[in-house]
């Protein structure tokens, strides 16, 4: 196991909702818990992961999802086994709507 | 003026009947006994012969070749091998036991890793790797089979062949052999007294013999829609929205894979809804995938020729003779000579997946220490330059590619992978492993499957490349790289050549495309297991054992 932390500037969600969960922990899959975080233009990963070595690759793929969706003043958990960058994508877009009140 | 050559002109009919004496004079008709088998292969082969033994990717002639490796390697050896597929142990078998040395052929799938061993031992010579079509050419070129072991279903006394469902190889490889003196043999599964159908005539078959067991056949194109993935939707979402709906594409061959089963389900449910039955997908050329049943129920598919069929789909397709090619009899013909040529000739798009790519879209299955080959998928996913017929969907293309005046079409060619696959592999790279292949196996090219200037467009999770658009080379690497996700090549674009590219519509996101991609969910697929397509198939597809977990 591997456990990294990222900080990434966001612009400020505009609607949170309770706490949301998304996806499972299974292969190839990760499970996101998005929560309200206490710097409102700024988004707290804490990842743990089954993969090791890939620091950099979640850093671009975190920074990607944090400048192209506001998702400042949000502390996002993942538990990740081993899901690609394309799941990880899909996931967060999915649990940031969530977190939002579930609007598509 | 020269006199002519003194020479026989008949060589090959005098080694035909020397051949057929030996087998006579054993007292062998043209029913031979089971426990037998060897004595004949020993009588009628001899050392040097050019011996096609069939077998694709579904049927095998398993038998004959299992009893071809038994030989004596004292009374047959140095064997020129002509083949379609390397699959069964015995195929590697005839090389390691010193039979054969020296192979054509197109795919080897499960035993590319045997073969590459043998290769860098040198005790097996690879004459060339081709696509299926290419093989089959080749036939009746400069690769003539002296001798061909084939598969059939079912033989009558005087030697007449059912071939079932899986027609597949068989007709290319008997026409070859039985009209330029060689010699045929048929494993069959049953003896009948009177045939559903003749496939094969009598005299062009010289024995055969009814095989201990059926012959092998793989359900290679059976994918359970239970394992496809949400990412896997999304991308067929951007591939049907952006490529089937915008060029209009009714004529098409899908590749084998989850990719393109999942763009089969959404079929009657996300294209249905966008207005697009009657509009795409209507003519095919595929094998009997189970997960196209939805699409036929719903009456998207007016017709699907096949290369083969499918193991468990013979009742079903039995059952929607309107759809599929069917004999008199009930049961399909399928036949991959000519479905490779409506794959070639007739298809506007071909949309398959690869395991690498590299900057200028050639692609490749080769990885170090296997030899994989390329079966359908280099002719399929090839602009054939001889087409003349127009369709929209072609001539969009061509002027896509070649201007408002073009003067010819263009194939659609597309390749939809994920950027990862599994355990991180990006496949997109600078370099394919193809090249190192080259080098470790002495070959005069590297095995590329299909080359990036056939290549017409990527999809990937992160959006579509177009690279018809595309006007110069440097622009054709930003596009792929504009696609390649967070693969290396991928984060080491020129973002401002991308969004520049972006902005030109030659790259396009979901959201470019009006799709929110968090509507891709599995619950879109018109199918989500192998018991829904039973379900709507009303009963008659019959899944192997293997699928069936309810």
């Amino acid at each position: 196991m591997e456990t990294l932390d990222f900080r990434f500037d966001s612009k400020p969600v505009p609607r949170a909702a309770d706490p949301a969960l998304c996806g499972v922990v299974g292969s190839g899959n990760l499970e996101i818990l998005v929560k309200p975080g206490i710097e409102p233009e700024a988004c707290r990963v804490r990842i743990k992961t089954s993969a090791r070595g890939f620091g950099d690759t979640w850093r671009a793929v975190l920074d990607s999802f944090a400048t192209s969706h506001p998702a400042g003043g949000t502390v996002i958990a993942i538990n990740d086994m081993g899901a690609t960058p394309a799941v990880v994508t899909l996931r967060l877009a999915q649990a940031l709507a969530e977190y939002q009140g579930g609007a598509l | 003026m020269n006199a002519p050559l003194p020479r026989d002109w008949d060589i090959l009919r005098q080694s035909r009947g020397r051949r057929l004496e030996r087998a006579a004079s054993l007292g062998f008709g043209k029913e031979i006994p089971v426990d037998r088998i060897i004595d004949l292969l020993e009588a009628v082969i001899q050392p040097g012969d050019r011996v096609c033994l069939e077998g694709n990717n579904q049927k095998q002639a398993d038998f004959l070749s299992e009893s071809l490796a038994d030989c004596s390697p004292e009374r047959i050896n140095h064997l020129s091998m002509v083949q379609s597929v390397l699959a069964l142990p015995s195929h590697v078998d005839l090389f390691e036991r010193g039979l054969a040395n020296r192979l054509d052929f197109s795919f080897s799938g499960p035993q590319g890793a045997r073969l590459a061993k043998l290769v860098q031992e040198q005790r097996i010579e690879i004459g060339a790797i081709h696509t299926y079509l290419e093989l089959f050419g080749r036939y009746f070129m400069d690769l003539t089979p002296n001798v061909a072991l084939i598969a059939a279903q079912a033989a009558d006394a005087e030697g007449n062949l059912y071939l079932g469902p899986n027609t597949e190889d068989t007709p290319a490889i008997v026409e070859a052999t039985a009209f330029k003196g060689g010699i045929v043999i048929a494993q069959v599964n049953e003896r009948l007294d009177k045939l559903p159908r003749v496939d094969v005539p009598a005299d062009w078959v010289d024995f055969t013999v009814l095989a201990p067991k059926p012959n092998y056949i793989e359900p290679l194109f059976t994918r359970d829609p239970a394992q496809i993935t949400e990412v896997q939707v999304l991308m067929a979402m951007m591939a049907i929205k952006g490529i089937y709906a915008e060029y209009g594409v009714t004529r098409l061959n899908h590749g084998i894979g989850f990719d393109t089963a999942a763009i089969e389900l959404l079929l009657p449910t996300y294209a249905a809804d966008l207005g697009l039955k009657g509009k795409i997908c209507t003519h095919w050329a595929l094998n009997p995938h189970p997960t196209l049943i939805p699409a036929i129920e719903s009456g998207f598919v007016e017709s699907v020729h096949c290369f083969g069929s499918e193991v468990g789909m013979d009742a079903y397709i039995s059952a929607r003779s309107d759809i599929f090619f069917t004999g008199a009899d009930g049961s399909m013909r399928s036949n991959r000579a000519f479905s490779q040529t409506a794959g070639l000739y007739a298809c506007d798009m071909f949309i398959g997946s690869t395991l690498q790519m590299d900057m200028a879209g050639n692609s490749s299955t080769a990885t170090l220490g296997r030899i994989a080959g390329f079966g359908g998928a280099p002719n399929m996913g090839s602009d054939p330059h001889g087409r003349r017929h127009a369709s929209p969907a072609w001539l969009k293309a061509g002027r896509e590619a070649y201007g408002a005046n073009a003067i010819r079409g263009r194939k659609l060619v597309v390749q939809m992978v994920e950027t990862f696959r599994e355990h991180m592999a990006p496949v997109f790279v600078e370099e394919l492993d193809a090249w190192k292949l080259q080098k470790s196996m002495g070959a005069e090219l590297p095995p590329i499957m299909i080359y990036g200037d056939d290549v017409s467009h990527i999809v990937t999770e992160e959006g579509i490349a177009n690279l018809l658009l595309c006007r110069s080379p440097e622009e054709r690497e930003q596009a792929i790289r504009g696609v390649a996700g967070f693969t290396p090549v991928g984060m080491a674009r020129d973002k401002a050549m991308v969004e520049n590219l972006r902005d030109r519509g030659i790259i396009r996101r979901a959201e470019d495309l009006g799709i929110d991609p968090r509507t891709a969910t599995r619950d879109l697929l018109a199918a989500r297991s192998v018991k829904d397509l039973v379900r709507w198939s009303g009963g008659l597809y019959a899944p192997p054992s293997r699928f069936r977990n309810w």
